[in-house]
């Protein structure tokens, strides 16, 4: 990766896209710790309802959040299809379930549009920008505004 | 190594030293009157003045400096070791802890009272002090080496000024005469020429380069520890002394060519320079072999500014070939230039000046070979390594769990493999968990600075008396356990004991004692704070509680149950609240971080007698035992700490209690029986209690509650997860854990869901950190 990134023109960066639903979004590949398909959670007291509970990640528990929910659409039925992807978000690292992980793009800021003024649940401020990928409309989620710092203290 | 590692384990170094400092300084104020109890609070303070001298810390070799002066008083006899100069002392020796804190972390230390004590401690130094009767200023030659190349050490002038006999030293002279110059003799008379009796002779030529001066090791101490070996006769050879404008303020010019009469061997004899050798040019020659070369080396020893231990060739072959002749025969004194004659009266102390000086050596050997069996590791490495066995558990019990479910019993070789496996990896733990035990000791020594302060702070007279200070506990709990103990032994202090008026009046004595304790007992650390002050007014503390409406004016309370009320939030009995105690948030808050460590804290008091507080704690944090639970389809884990009994509730033991509630009957006693799956939220049904089972547990507050959970699937020892450190503090839950099938399981917070079943709801925990 580290070879890649290299030969990155200037200001590019690279992308993981996933789908969740019909729609995609994608994150920065640099929050990604790795990918792994979905086991049970254990579930958790209390805790808001996006969080579906905790895994075992080769003994550290991990939490895992329902994006979809989080992102205020339908709620996952987690299945083995699922794919949970590990991404640090300030200094914790949490599971994020997607339906699955569709690519790695290369983009520079130019790219990257600004999020149209939509009346939605997605709210702005988890949605970054917006990028035409050939044809597809693919969300730039910030994951640091969808997991502030401080908020899992309240929950 | 850079800089900063080195720096840093001279702060580690420093550390130990403190505390060996402490530990002796209490001994002396115990009445321990052994001299290597003086000499080792010495050579803490020696050694911690050494080493900030390397890293230009000033501020604490000034200090440590001026500390170091007295404290040699007190190995030289010359002061006694009363308990009022042992006060002095241990004050000293907090600002000198806290100079090195400041000189590690940055900040400052107050420079008020760090003068106070500097001035406390020349008093002494000087004799004023009305508890000793002897003069005590007779320090030899304070100032002989008080030439332009000692370093600036205007306190160092205190400690001789009665004896220091001015040397006038003709600048001018020398500036024209040059090498010719005469030597001017010069003496103190003060003392005899009693020379020791057939004895080795050494010739040492000394010179030191400026880089000794700036470690913080003085000439003069050098040459006094020399000349409690025996007697030693000093000549200074300053031909190296520029003019005094070319003169480097900080420079060293200054050779000192002594010879010893010494019973010692050489090895003494270097022993002295021990500190000292890397910065200075050092040749200790018997005499004996000395004698021929003496005639040219004595007059003006011809030492090059090389490395150190290089000397002249004629003189290196003298070293060797004395030290196989180090029982030379005694030969006549060397008459050498400019003699300083330091004659002590030697014949006086001998064998104990003997001891002093091969003290340090003895020391040094001592590190060196503990060098050996201990090593320093970085917490870090020791925490990674006590994680990866927590997964070698966790994968041992996956292991066994498959095997047993693949139904291969029958092969006996892999059920044995396994069970070998499985004793194996408890006794890898067993041994990593013992890598991070630690004695309470250094915890233990922190509080009886803390008692020192908070009974002067409050004006009462207080002794702190420990017990049991070997006693092991894991890291993780030694680092939290300083501040409830420091919050408790503050309340001992201030509320605990009487005024001394007040004592006295009730026929104690006049000095209150404050006893802390720690034992192993039943898998768990505990620690008793006692004192012998006048227990609690129940009649106060009840008429206050029901003042703030935590009781009614009716209730009918057991002395446990007021005694416990100290333990309620926002509660203080002192009628004044002071600085360092009563703002309400003492025992409450202390309770809470004992709790959030698995602990348990208890009162019991015997009015006059005085109160004593208990706490028990797990010995580590990082494993517990506990009881696999079922509860709804979730597996659970109840520590097994706080587990009293497990009983299959029947029929006629349950009674409904109000709209929903339920108690259960235990051997005629009603407790009231906690649904856990509901408290949880796991489950909307409510768990019938006939089919599940009850654990019977302890709360805090001294009563007990029944757990009813579906089934135990089983005991057994769980390795403790945060979940705090990716997610957050999940309220009635203390952590996580793996079971053996990979799965993540929640261990329980008994005494949240207990609070909560009688609230109604969860609360987070609140932390001492939080409170402030």
């Amino acid at each position: 990766m580290h070879q890649t990134s290299k030969n990155l023109a200037e200001g590019a960066r690279e992308l993981i896209a996933f789908r969740i639903g019909e729609q995609e979004f994608c994150v920065d590949i640099m929050s990604v710790r790795e990918i792994r398909g979905w086991t049970p959670a254990t579930a958790l007291p209390h805790s808001p309802g996006y969080v579906l509970g905790v895994i075992n990640l080769r003994g550290a528990v991990l939490p895992i959040v329902d994006l979809s929910s989080r992102l205020g659409m339908n709620e996952s039925d987690p299945s083995a299809r699922h794919v949970i992807i590990v991404a640090q978000v300030h200094q914790k690292v949490v599971g994020l379930l997607v339906d699955a992980v569709s690519d790695i793009l290369t983009v520079t800021d130019d790219n990257i549009q600004p999020t149209p003024e939509v009346s939605s649940e997605l709210d702005r401020s988890f949605a970054k920008g917006v990028l035409a990928i050939e044809g597809r409309m693919i969300c730039l989620i910030e994951l640091e505004s969808i997991f502030p710092e401080g908020e899992s203290e309240a929950a | 190594m850079d800089m900063n590692e080195i720096k840093e384990i001279f702060f580690q170094e420093c550390e130990e030293g403190l505390a060996e400092l402490e530990t002796g300084l209490l001994a002396l104020n115990d009445g321990d009157d052994d001299p290597e109890t003086v000499n080792a609070v010495f050579r803490a303070v020696h050694s911690i003045k050494g080493g900030a001298g390397a890293f230009a810390l000033d501020d604490l070799v000034s200090f440590a400096h001026v500390f170091e002066t007295t404290l040699d008083c007190v190995r030289s006899k010359q002061l006694e070791a009363t308990r009022d100069v042992v006060k002095v002392l241990l004050k000293s020796a907090d600002v000198l802890a806290d100079l090195t804190n400041a000189a590690r972390d940055g900040g400052s230390v107050d420079p008020a009272r760090c003068q106070a004590l500097v001035a406390d401690l020349e008093a002494l130094a000087n004799g004023e002090i009305p508890a000793s009767d002897d003069a005590v200023a007779d320090e030899p030659a304070a100032e002989a080496e008080s030439a332009p190349a000692d370093e600036p050490a205007p306190e160092a002038q205190a400690e001789g000024e009665d004896d220091f006999k001015p040397i006038p030293v003709q600048f001018d002279d020398l500036e024209e005469k040059g090498d010719d110059f005469e030597p001017v003799p010069f003496s103190f008379d003060d003392f005899g020429t009693d020379q020791a009796p057939s004895a080795n002779i050494f010739r040492i030529v000394f010179k030191p380069k400026p880089d000794l001066y700036l470690k913080g090791n003085e000439t003069l101490l050098l040459l006094r520890e020399l000349d409690q070996l025996g007697t030693l006769d000093v000549a200074c050879d300053w031909s190296e002394l520029p003019a005094i404008d070319e003169l480097d303020p900080e420079g060293a010019y200054l050779t000192w060519d002594a010879t010893l009469t010494t019973s010692e061997d050489e090895d003494a004899v270097r022993s002295v320079f021990e500190f000292a050798e890397w910065d200075c040019e050092l040749t200790i020659a018997a005499a004996g072999e000395e004698a021929e070369t003496a005639e040219d080396a004595a007059p003006q020893p011809d030492v090059e500014p090389e490395t150190d231990e290089s000397q002249p060739d004629t003189e290196q072959e003298d070293v060797s070939a004395s030290k196989e002749e180090e029982q030379a025969e005694p030969v006549e004194k060397l008459e050498l230039p400019n003699v300083i004659d330091l004659q002590q009266a030697a014949g006086a102390n001998r064998q104990q000046a003997a001891e002093s000086a091969a003290a340090p050596k003895a020391q040094a050997t001592a590190s060196a070979s503990g060098a050996g069996s201990t090593i320093r590791v970085e917490l870090g490495r020791i925490d990674r390594l006590i994680n990866l066995v927590g997964e070698l558990v966790i994968n041992q019990a996956m292991l066994a769990q498959s095997v047993t479910e693949s139904a291969t019993s029958g092969s006996s070789a892999v059920t044995m493999g396994l069970e070998d496996l499985q004793q194996l990896t408890r006794e890898i733990q067993d041994s990593v968990m013992a890598i991070r035990a630690q004695p309470v000791k250094p915890i233990f020594q922190r509080m009886s600075r803390t008692v020192r302060e908070a009974a002067e702070m409050v004006g009462k007279n207080v002794r702190l008396v420990t017990e049991g200070e070997a006693t092991e506990v894991d890291k993780t709990v030694i680092d939290k356990l300083s501040e409830p103990l420091t919050h408790m032994i503050r309340n001992a202090v201030d509320h605990g004991l009487e005024s001394p008026q007040d004592r006295e009046a009730a026929g104690k004595p006049a000095e209150g004692i404050v006893k802390l304790s720690a034992k192993h007992r039943s898998g768990r650390i505990v620690l008793e704070i006692a004192d012998d002050g006048a227990g609690i007014n129940r009649e106060k503390v009840r008429q206050k509680a029901i003042d703030r409406g935590l009781i009614s004016a009716e209730a009918t309370l057991s002395d446990e149950e007021i005694d416990n009320m100290i333990f309620h939030p926002g509660f203080s009995t002192a009628e004044q609240l002071s600085d360092i105690s009563g703002r309400g948030v003492g025992m409450d808050v202390v309770k809470r971080s004992i709790q959030a460590l698995g602990g348990r804290v208890g009162i019991t008091s015997t009015p006059g007698k005085g109160s004593v507080f208990t706490m028990s704690l797990p010995l580590t944090l990082a494993v517990l035992d506990g009881m696999v639970v079922s509860v709804g389809e979730q597996t659970l884990v109840v520590p097994l700490t706080s587990i009293i009994e497990t009983l299959k509730p029947e029929t006629e033991h349950i009674h409904g209690f109000g709209a929903s509630g339920q108690l259960i009957s235990i051997r005629d006693s009603f407790k009231p029986l906690i649904d856990v799956g509901q408290i949880l939220n796991f489950s909307n049904m409510p768990t019938d209690p006939l089919a599940g089972v009850a654990l019977l547990v302890d709360s805090e507050d001294g009563g007990q509650s029944a757990l009813l959970v579906d089934a135990i699937q089983g005991q057994r020892q769980v390795v403790i997860k945060s979940l705090e450190a990716n997610y957050a503090n999940v309220p009635g839950i203390a952590a996580a854990t793996i079971l053996g099938d990979g799965q993540v399981a929640l261990i329980v917070d008994v005494e949240a869901v207990v609070s909560a079943s009688r609230s109604g709801a969860l609360k987070s925990e609140m932390s001492l950190a939080a409170v402030g």
